[in-house]
């Protein structure tokens, strides 16, 4: 008995010490890797991570000895992962604003790598048309003005479409997420008074609506509850085949959303990103712009500790922007105008 | 929370005073070495439920200072304008647990009987089979058949019969969406009644049959025994049950976000979309990029913390009280 409960003393102890000695090696060597292997990584935005992967994966192929790991924790998760050290480089899908980066002590680069939207779907019976939106009837349903679905600010541009006059249910996203920035960055461009009582943020205090999970939870009460709208991102609504409506730019055209008119709003705002590349590009000149769309950003220190870490970074970037820019609509991701990738290619000096 | 303090009671007897020599024969005949290992494992449970109620209050300072008790009391979370107050979140947590309590006590504990005392042994062995089986669905699942079954029923035939036939209480009043907090109550019912059937069943088993043979001597029906002489010895382990399955209530994350309808509001209707805090941390922590935006979220999971811990002291408490009233000792 008693050399059992020694043995059993000692074996539980050997346990604890090889655990403790042996935890901080492990997670150093998550996998097998060449020699001179360069392990980067990389934590933040979830939206654009399936592109992300494969650019990585793919470069990984041309570049063997470059593995970058991202982890699509979110962009909150992947700016506190940059801000702790605990990664080479983040992604956003909000660009970081100077009062952020100077509270965090972050001294970075923010790069677009692919464009977003975002557009309204709806679920009315008796409706199989598409509809086309006013800036004015997004902002109005999603304030709670508008209330009922023969609304003349919903009927007036959809003549001949008989609206019920039935309450409408609106939802939106509950969980913090680009989208949801880029819906509440639009509306707040196109109504003072959105922008005055609710803001823009990946989260916002919602006026009126039911709250769904992700783009799926968004898309599955829409297509359960009867008179509802949602928003739901472009990729989803592509790969899903929701129904969507179109949205009237500032030209004064509908513009259904899709790769094309996503671009060309980006393009439109070019000009603009010359300056300054964290430009909103919601409700953008163009006549065939869609107004509510938005880049997602990768975020790169200016000082890259490791100069060949620093050196793969870049490669990377340099290859994004040129020939990886060209896998990006096979996953249906909108993708840079030349006018941005030239600017781009231009900061990417400012990376040491 | 029960698991940890039934170790902790049967791990902190402390070490009895005495000589080096009684400590040493003690030491050898292995007791003392059980004492201590058995002492180790309780004091890791105990320090890392204090690790984490400390980590979430130091990085909860933010919010604290700035709130202070106001954060439980208002009812606004605006990330945009850095405004935020717990109490539909905490109001949400409640009303759905309690709502699955209610309905998964009677299933439940009524279930565990049929299954310990009634059905042919080969039926019990199996159904438990199955039941323990639903214990380990990820929650995910039920959220997902939350969403695609059970919220299409919950709108078209559950809230109309209700609003019909108890339409005069303001708790089956207003608008029907389907999800709500009658949706997220009916979820959580389904996730906890395994546990409650599954730990009772047990219990119930383990009454001595003597027990029975006893009540039967007495001239006691079969039904009489089992509901005047089992069920009573064996309380306790299913209040244990039902402890349990309060906890995963009140910490479920997944299957209530997917179907609580995501708006922080407190309403009288179970109709009525809510919002519990389990799902707004989980929702937003993401994506959470103020510092004090962050840090209202971490305190919100001290608040669940501080919830759970007076749920559970007043559930312990009626327990008491009623088996102190009973007859049978467990």
């Amino acid at each position: 008995m008693k050399k059992l409960a020694l043995a059993g003393l000692m074996a539980v102890l050997t346990l604890g010490v090889l655990l403790v000695s042996k935890s901080p090696v492990s997670e150093a060597n998550p996998a097998p890797a060449p020699d001179n292997a360069l392990l980067i990584n990389a934590a933040g935005a979830t939206f654009p991570y399936p592109i992300y992967s494969k650019w990585f994966d793919e470069y990984h192929k041309m570049h063997p000895n470059v593995q970058i790991n991202y982890q699509s924790i979110g962009s909150g998760g992947g700016i506190q992962q940059l801000h702790a050290g605990t990664v080479d480089f983040g992604a956003s899908d909000m660009p970081l604003k100077d009062e952020l980066l100077q509270k965090l002590n972050l001294n970075i680069v923010q790069f677009p790598t692919v464009l977003g939207a975002v557009m309204p779907t709806y679920n009315i019976p008796g409706v199989t048309a598409e509809l086309k939106f006013t800036p004015e009837a997004l902002a109005g349903i999603y304030l709670g003005k508008i209330t009922k679905w023969n609304d003349p600010a919903i009927t007036g541009p959809n003549p001949g479409v008989h609206f019920p006059a039935n309450d409408i249910v609106v939802v939106h996203r509950s969980d913090g997420s680009g989208t949801t920035f880029v819906w509440t960055d639009y509306l707040s461009k196109i109504s003072p008074e959105w922008k005055s009582r609710v803001g823009s943020n990946t989260s916002v205090n919602w006026p009126v609506g039911l709250g769904g999970k992700g783009n799926e939870g968004v898309a599955g009460i829409v297509k359960q509850q009867p008179n509802s709208i949602g928003y739901v991102e472009l990729i989803y609504a592509l790969q899903n085949h929701l129904p969507y409506g179109t949205v009237k730019n500032s030209s004064g055209n509908f513009i259904k959303a899709n790769l094309q008119t996503v671009t060309a709003a980006a393009a439109a705002a070019a000009e603009e990103m010359q300056k300054d590349v964290r430009v909103s590009i919601t409700d953008p000149p163009g006549r065939n712009a869609y107004p509510i769309c938005s880049f997602t950003y990768l975020l790169i220190p200016k000082k890259i500790p490791d100069p060949q870490k620093g050196k793969a970074i870049k490669g990377f970037l340099e290859w994004m922007m040129t020939n990886g820019q060209g896998m990006v609509e096979s996953l249906n991701y909108a993708r840079l105008p030349k006018a941005v990738v030239a600017i781009e290619q231009r900061s990417l000096s400012q990376v040491q | 929370m029960a698991s940890t303090s039934v170790v902790l009671n049967s791990g902190t007897r402390p070490p009895s005073g005495g000589r080096v020599h009684a400590f040493l024969a003690r030491l050898k005949r292995g007791d003392e070495i059980a004492h201590l290992i058995t002492l180790i494992f309780a004091a890791c449970i105990f320090a890392l439920t204090a690790g984490l109620v400390f980590e979430l209050w130091r990085n909860s300072a933010l919010p604290r200072h700035q709130f202070g008790w106001h954060f439980l009391v208002t009812s606004v979370w605006d990330p945009v304008f850095d405004n935020y107050g717990a109490a539909p979140f905490i109001y949400g947590t409640i009303v759905t647990s309690a709502l699955a309590l209610f309905l998964a006590m009677p299933l439940g504990v009524g279930a565990a009987i049929f299954l310990a005392e009634l059905a042919p042994k080969g039926v019990s062995n199996g159904l438990t089979f199955v039941i323990e089986l639903l214990a380990a669905v990820p929650s995910v699942i039920f959220g997902v058949l939350g969403i695609f079954i059970l919220v299409p029923i919950v709108r078209t035939d559950i809230e109309p019969f209700l609003h019909k036939t108890l339409g005069f209480l303001p708790l089956f009043q207003g608008p029907i969406y389907g999800v709500g907090f009658l949706a997220a109550g009916l979820v959580l019912t389904i996730m906890v009644v395994p546990f409650i059937i599954s730990i009772s069943r047990e219990v119930l088993l383990a009454v001595p049959p003597e027990q029975r043979e006893a009540a039967l001597a007495l001239g006691a029906t079969k039904w009489e025994s089992t509901w005047k002489v089992v069920v009573p010895y064996a309380r306790t382990g299913i209040a244990g049950s039902i402890f349990l399955a309060l906890a995963r209530a009140l910490g479920e994350t997944m299957a209530v976000t997917m179907v609580i309808g995501n708006d922080p509001k407190i309403s009288a209707s179970l109709f009525a979309p809510g919002y519990s805090i389990a799902a707004v941390i989980a929702n937003e922590f993401t994506e959470a990029t103020g510092s004090l935006y962050r840090e209202s979220l971490i305190e919100l999971g001290l608040v669940l913390f501080v919830v759970t811990i007076i749920i559970n002291a007043l559930a312990r408490l009626l327990v008491l009280t009623t088996t102190r009233r009973g007859t049978a000792h467990a």
